[in-house]
């Protein structure tokens, strides 16, 4: 003992392997949002990956922080699924944010076969984004739909009671949405970078 | 001319062995009850010492335990009509004969290549089936039928080498009339090269017109004279199961076996289904239907398969199942879909049309569906419910309510001219025709089935109100003011209200 050594010297020799995350390639899925797009660090949705979205209640711009996503998409003619939504989708409303509704395809499955019905479209390959609100979902389900996401190169989207955040999760971004005092954003987990620690504002236009 | 012939010595047996999952000894056994012999038997019971022509009580002696089924002349009837109509994929002339079907090639040796390469995809249709078969190519039917009995994959291309082929072919395998083989072999003609050298004028007189004629045909001498198989327009397909089954799992192997051999036919046929019924059959003639209906027409072997099973894996079984029938009445053409050289998706990427129907199969055919706008602004009718299969027909329904003829849109719009007055000023007047129509009032993201009441404390008003009244021609008034209200949750609501009051709020959608 006593011999101390500069821990530059142990780096320099090559002996003290050093953890570092894989750095994550720039993906091209932009999330439309400027400040949220900066913050991640794919620089937008993590591609072919499953994103979780943790929220009070309905309603508190769960969507808007998606429909630019989703209108790029479906005008691009690639289909968007969405799988056993709490509501009915607003043609008027997702219209005027610019979302195509002729590639918009809605799967009415009872609650048994909504984690199916969600696999097998992300797993498909042929769609772009899946949307689903599951209502019991636990890790291992939630693992199936990320693997399925990364095998069908599909934009997973679970949205979720924000109850859940506590509990571990799978998925390669996680989001808080947060509606009062004022709605803001809050990234709980991304892979491949620093958590930021800030909100971010959402803005909430009726258009 | 050049005909292939398909030669099925095996044709009743194949088709019993082919919808068995087991390998067990099984013969087949024809003749009177208390006379009976075996006409077939499968590789097990051979290797046990059974032979054809055996009597069923000699075999008894031989093998305790073995299946011995009836022959059954009709089904073999049916499976070679069946295989003829996988074989009209290749040729548009297809005849039957005796345990065989022949082809004619010369014309689609363009299309499909070669002849050894065409007699390699035949083999593999045949086999794929589970028929045993063995091929022969000649210029007329009749010598490509006796070439295929001597020997399997005899290829005579030219008239030229017929003679020679056919020269070392013994009298008896030559299928000309029974009566003068016999009477030939008696004189010491054994070969057909023996007896194309004899006179003409001879034979006619011992023999009569009816081997001349015969040996005219397998020259060429004389037109083949077969009737051309026409394949039926309706696809009907009936398993006996072997035993009562209680278990939709123990259908799955025969279904898979229909269902392909469906898929055979539809290939002949070059056509698609769009709608079968399995019909699954009781005692006393009890039935259950299971109806598969499809969004557009489709041919695909696995496919077929997984959407009849997602069918009827659903079923109840009320009694157990004795046999299984497939019916297919409504074959619409088939178009292949077709895929973008530069598209993006993974290769291996299941098409959009075929996630659509493996969802519809499970989950119902309602449970997949698109949504497309009306011109009716009132909330609860200013969406339609569309389930075609293509994207186009959207369009349409947006462009022309209630004119379109597609029946499976249900419109709940009225054609005539809606009006909407706009509290908010500008006078908002809907145009009639608009695919695309930009609504300039904010619209929700999420609709409620039926307006509820909004709870909790007083919401505060965010923009509104826009008023709409309309709907006095159908007898479903409306009446509302519209305002965006936030919550004390911070959700931001669309709600309404009677004209002119500020309370009361009714939910009618989410700003998500």
């Amino acid at each position: 003992m006593g011999a101390r050594v500069a821990l530059s010297n142990l780096l320099d020799a090559r002996q003290i392997w050093r953890g570092r995350a894989m750095p994550v390639p720039a993906g091209d899925q932009p999330t439309g949002w400027l400040a949220l797009d900066a913050a991640l660090p794919a620089g937008g949705w993590p591609d072919a990956a499953l994103t979780e979205i943790l929220l009070p209640v309905d309603g508190v711009g769960e969507l808007s922080l998606l429909l630019p996503t989703l209108a790029r998409l479906s005008q691009g003619k690639r289909a968007v699924l969405i799988v056993a939504p709490p509501y009915v989708p607003c043609v008027a409303g997702w219209q005027q944010h610019g979302v195509d509704m002729r590639r918009v395809e809605i799967v009415a499955a009872p609650p048994a076969d909504v984690l199916w019905a969600t696999e097998q479209c992300l797993r498909s390959g042929s769609c772009a984004a899946v949307l689903v609100w599951p209502r019991q979902a636990d890790d291992r389900a939630l693992r199936r739909l990320q693997v399925a996401a990364d095998a069908g190169k599909a934009l997973g989207f679970a949205f979720r009671d924000r109850k859940h955040l506590s509990a571990a999760s799978p998925a390669a971004l996680r989001l808080e949405i947060e509606a009062a005092p004022r709605a803001r954003v809050w990234v709980r987990k991304c892979r491949g970078g620093a958590v930021p620690p800030q909100p971010f504002a959402l803005s909430r236009s009726l258009h | 001319m050049l005909w292939a012939c398909i030669l099925l010595p095996h044709l009743a047996l194949d088709g019993v062995l082919r919808r068995r999952a087991n390998h067990d000894p099984l013969v087949l056994v024809d003749g009177a009850v208390n006379a009976r012999s075996i006409v077939a038997v499968n590789a097990s019971a051979r290797e046990a010492g059974l032979r054809v022509g055996q009597r069923l009580i000699a075999a008894r002696a031989l093998l305790v335990k073995f299946e011995a089924l009836p022959c059954d002349h009709q089904a073999a009837d049916r499976w070679q009509r069946f295989l003829a109509a996988v074989a009209y994929r290749y040729s548009s002339e297809v005849s039957l004969l005796p345990h065989a079907i022949v082809l004619e090639v010369s014309g689609s040796l363009g299309l499909f290549g070669p002849w050894p390469r065409l007699e390699a995809t035949l083999r593999s249709d045949f086999s794929a089936l589970g028929f045993r078969h063995r091929i022969a190519v000649a210029p007329t039917p009749q010598a490509a039928y006796v070439l295929a009995g001597v020997e399997d994959g005899q290829a005579v291309l030219t008239p030229d080498h017929l003679h020679r082929a056919l020269q070392s072919v013994s009298t008896r395998k030559s299928r000309l009339p029974a009566a003068s083989i016999e009477a030939l072999s008696g004189m010491g003609i054994r070969t057909l090269g023996q007896l194309l050298k004899l006179p003409r004028d001879g034979l006619r007189r011992r023999f009569g017109v009816e081997l001349l004629q015969a040996i005219d045909r397998l020259l060429g001498d004389l037109p083949a004279g077969l009737d051309t198989y026409r394949p039926p327009d309706v696809f009907d397909l009936r398993v006996e199961l072997s035993h009562e089954v209680e278990n939709i799992a123990a259908l799955v192997f025969p279904l898979r076996r229909m269902t392909s051999d469906l898929a055979a036919y539809l290939a002949g046929r070059d056509g698609g289904v769009q709608r079968f019924v399995l019909r699954l059959e009781h005692r006393e003639g009890r039935l259950t239907e299971v109806p598969v209906g499809l969004l557009s027409p489709e041919r695909g072997e696995g496919m077929l398969f997984e959407l009849a099973r997602g069918r009827l894996e659903q079923v109840q079984l009320p009694e157990p199942v004795l046999a299984l029938r497939l019916i297919a009445r409504d074959l619409p053409g088939f178009v292949p879909a077709g895929r973008d050289l530069f598209d993006e998706r993974p290769a291996n990427a299941l098409p959009i049309e075929q996630l659509r129907e493996r969802l519809r199969a499970k989950l119902g055919d309602q449970a997949v569906y698109r949504l497309g706008s009306t011109t009716d602004p009132r909330p609860e009718r200013a969406q339609v419910v569309s389930r075609e299969a293509s994207t186009s027909s959207l369009l349409k329904a947006a462009t022309v309510p209630g004119r379109s003829p597609r029946a499976r849109l249900r419109h709940y719009a009225q054609p005539e001219r809606n009006q909407v007055r706009s509290a908010s000023g500008s006078g908002a007047f809907q145009p009639e025709s608009a695919a695309v129509y930009a609504e300039p009032h904010p619209r929700p993201t999420w609709l409620l089935d039926r307006p509820i009441p909004l709870r909790g404390p007083a919401p505060r008003i965010l923009a509104g109100p826009e008023r709409l009244e309309t709907g006095w021609w159908d007898g479903a008034e409306a009446c509302r003011d519209y305002y965006v209200v936030e919550t004390s949750l911070g959700q931001h609501a669309w709600a309404f209200c009677q004209p002119g009051e500020q309370s009361g709020w009714m939910l009618q959608g989410w700003f998500a």
